[in-house]
């Protein structure tokens, strides 16, 4: 369709596409001034952004582009209010709400049935689109990508000047496509593909770079896991990651909320359905991954880097530091490590697709009696469609606790964590030092992986239990 | 708008480790209230002080080290600043006295964060921060020559964006920059609706 093909010669990738149909103008300094069709805020930095533009007496130019969710410190605790367990956190809630409500944005509010973590609920909600800009002051937001839309996470500052003026001022980050070939092995899900690619390549192997994901593997992917693999490319220092949209995509958004209507939704899709690299398309790196080599991964250390399959050991190169802290010795196997709790939930794994396949594996059984273990579903839509499935009555039985939707305990704000210096399996994304609370270890791993481990009481190879 | 950043030469601190985080830099408990102020007690404070929480101070820390007292540049490790993309980590440096980070690279957002708030981002490769960790003798950083130098001693440039640059130099703030470009947004968005309707979502939704 034109919208695309106007600006570009041919062949060109989907990353010049997506960046081309932005540029709204060149900047002296060779950077662009580029349109941001989305902007979506939360409750632990969304005030701050929204009063210092108030502050300055700027204007947010298009509220109905803008949107917020309580989502990072509200309490996941079942009959929760605007109290929650970190220090001073209800004000971030409170503030969060009177600024939105001056500013004219939409705020998905604590018991909105709408609300959720940030990037589950904006797909559910359709705000996400292929094509799009979206930003939120969120590390994290690279996950949207899956939808063949550009999303990616900004600072507090760049926040208020997209709310402020609609763009941001940027220089284009060189394109790489890593591509998946083949076809994933039984037990082996999105989660590992990412985390192969940066214990290959490094934490900063996307370093300038954003990054397109294709490939058998990836086409193959439903769009949760697709959200899954594009989630961690904040992980690989890219500027995000995206995934061209396809007929699943289109069906996921077919009839959300904000997502076209009627004629709209033709015209909307056969614009879309461009939106894939040429034939020819040249990128500045290209990676090529066998997906039928991959193995289950687990983390070992203190980056997501330091990650090796499921039956590896600990790395003879391993830093010291890393070590001390996770308390793990070079050439220890990782499976058979005791572990303390067990956490399914954040943005990288905790939509219904995760949850319905941690469910099927823990089905009939019950984790080992020290696991303190936790299911803290994506979104309250999520909760809502897996205990209409029974899935919440599984975790219960199995030994889970069952939460309301949030952030939960992917991260530590002085409120709720696991127990100082325990051993953690979780799905999250980071396994930085005291991430997850003071001295916690975290070993991140896929839902399936995590599930057989606190079946096991330590770090588990899920193969063995299909 | 920030302090505009020219020529800084300051005694830098050695924090050599690769992948250091924001949630290092600030960890989320210590960011306390919705302003971008009174953060930097917070810094570095899960290794600063002996206690998560606390505020008794571990002089194993370089932070604590007296000969880095005045020090308002970090020597960094690759990847830094990778991580959660809160700002609070920089306006945390800024507040506590830092100016400038030196580093072999950067996570993306932080680096962009950093030109916003006066902070220095310096991309220079490890073997010569290895000199300046040797040397540990004060250096001059000059953002118009795009240097870094040892006093008396060796030089090394760095590379920066035209626009990180002028906004450091200027003291400039962004958002004043682009506003002056209203009606180039306002003829790109008029243009836009036309192709894609369904982005501009009005009040029926």
């Amino acid at each position: 369709m034109r919208k695309w093909g106007l600006f570009l010669p041919e062949p060109s990738s989907l990353f010049d596409k997506l960046w081309n149909s932005h540029v709204v103008a060149a900047l002296p300094g060779g950077g662009a001034l580029v349109a941001i069709d989305r902007v979506f805020l939360h409750e632990r930095t969304g005030a701050s952004a929204l009063n210092s533009l108030a502050e300055a007496r700027r204007p947010v130019a298009d509220p109905a582009r803008v949107f917020a969710v309580t989502d990072h410190i509200v309490d996941t605790r079942p009959g929760r209010t605007d109290k929650t367990l970190m220090p001073g956190g209800q004000a971030f809630i409170t503030e969060t709400r009177a600024a939105a409500k001056a500013a004219g944005i939409t705020l998905f509010d604590v018991n909105d049935p709408d609300q959720g973590i940030v990037h589950v609920i904006s797909p559910e909600l359709g705000i996400i689109l292929p094509g799009c800009t979206l930003v939120a002051p969120d590390s994290h937001s690279c996950t949207q990508g899956a939808f063949g839309a550009l999303a990616w996470g900004i600072g507090s500052s760049e926040a208020e000047h997209a709310m402020a003026t609609g763009t941001l001022r940027l220089n284009k980050p060189k394109a790489m496509r890593v591509c998946f070939s083949g076809a994933l092995p039984k037990g082996v899900t999105p989660k590992d593909m990412i985390m192969t690619l940066i214990a290959q390549y490094g934490a900063a192997g996307g370093k300038g770079h954003a990054v397109e994901f294709a490939g058998q593997a990836v086409s193959a992917l439903d769009m949760e896991g697709r959200m899954t693999l594009c989630n961690m490319a904040t992980e690989f220092s890219a500027m995000s990651g995206f995934i061209a949209p396809d007929a699943k995509t289109f069906e996921y958004l077919k009839g959300r909320r904000y997502a076209p209507k009627g004629t709209d939704w033709n015209r909307a899709v056969e614009c879309w359905t461009q939106l894939a690299s040429d034939t020819g398309a040249v990128f500045d790196t290209e990676i090529e991954i066998d997906a039928r080599a991959i193995t289950p991964m687990v983390s070992w250390g203190t980056s997501p880097e330091n990650s090796v399959g499921i039956s590896g050991t600990v790395p003879d190169d391993a830093s010291d530091r890393a070590l001390e802290y996770m308390a793990l010795d070079k050439g220890q196997a990782l499976a058979g490590t005791s572990i303390d709790a067990a956490f399914i939930g954040s943005c990288t794994n905790s939509r219904l697709p995760d949850l319905r396949r941690a469910s099927a594996l823990l089905k009939g059984r019950k984790i080992a009696g020290h696991v303190k273990a936790i299911c803290v579903p994506g979104s309250s839509r999520v909760k809502r469609e897996a205990e209409a499935e029974g899935i919440d009555a599984i975790f219960r039985d199995a030994g889970f606790e069952w939460r309301e939707s949030g952030c939960s305990m992917c991260f530590y704000a002085g409120g709720e964590s696991f127990d100082a210096g325990s051993r953690v399996i979780s799905t999250t994304n980071r396994n930085f030092e005291s991430r997850q609370g003071p001295g916690v270890k975290t070993h991140i791993a896929s839902p399936e992986t995590v599930v057989a481990s606190a079946l096991a009481g330590a770090i588990a190879d899920v193969r063995e239990l299909l | 708008m920030a302090e505009p950043f020219t020529i800084l030469t300051s005694l830098p601190m050695l924090l050599i480790r690769d992948n250091i985080d924001t949630d290092q830099i600030i960890p989320s408990r210590e960011m306390k209230s919705t302003g971008k102020t009174g953060l930097a007690d917070g810094l570095f404070a899960g290794w600063r002080y002996t206690q998560i929480g606390g505020r008794e101070t571990d002089p194993s820390f370089v932070l604590n080290d007296p000969h880095y007292a005045d020090s308002q540049i970090i020597l960094g490790g690759a990847n830094f600043g990778c991580g959660s993309s809160r700002e609070h980590a920089v306006w945390a440096l800024a507040e506590y006295g830092f100016r400038a980070v030196i580093a072999p690279s950067f996570a993306p957002i932080f680096a962009g964060n950093c030109a916003r708030n006066g902070v220095l981002p310096a991309v220079i490769d490890a073997d010569a921060i290895a000199i300046m960790e040797k040397t540990d003798s004060p250096v001059t950083i000059d953002l118009g020559a795009q240097t870094v130098s040892i006093d008396g001693g060796e030089s090394w440039t760095f590379p920066i964006d035209k626009e990180a640059k002028a906004m450091l130099l200027e003291g400039l703030d962004a958002i004043d920059l682009s506003l002056k470009m209203a009606n180039d947004i306002a003829t790109w968005q008029e243009a836009d609706r036309a192709q894609r309707p369904w982005i501009y979502l009005g009040a029926n939704q």
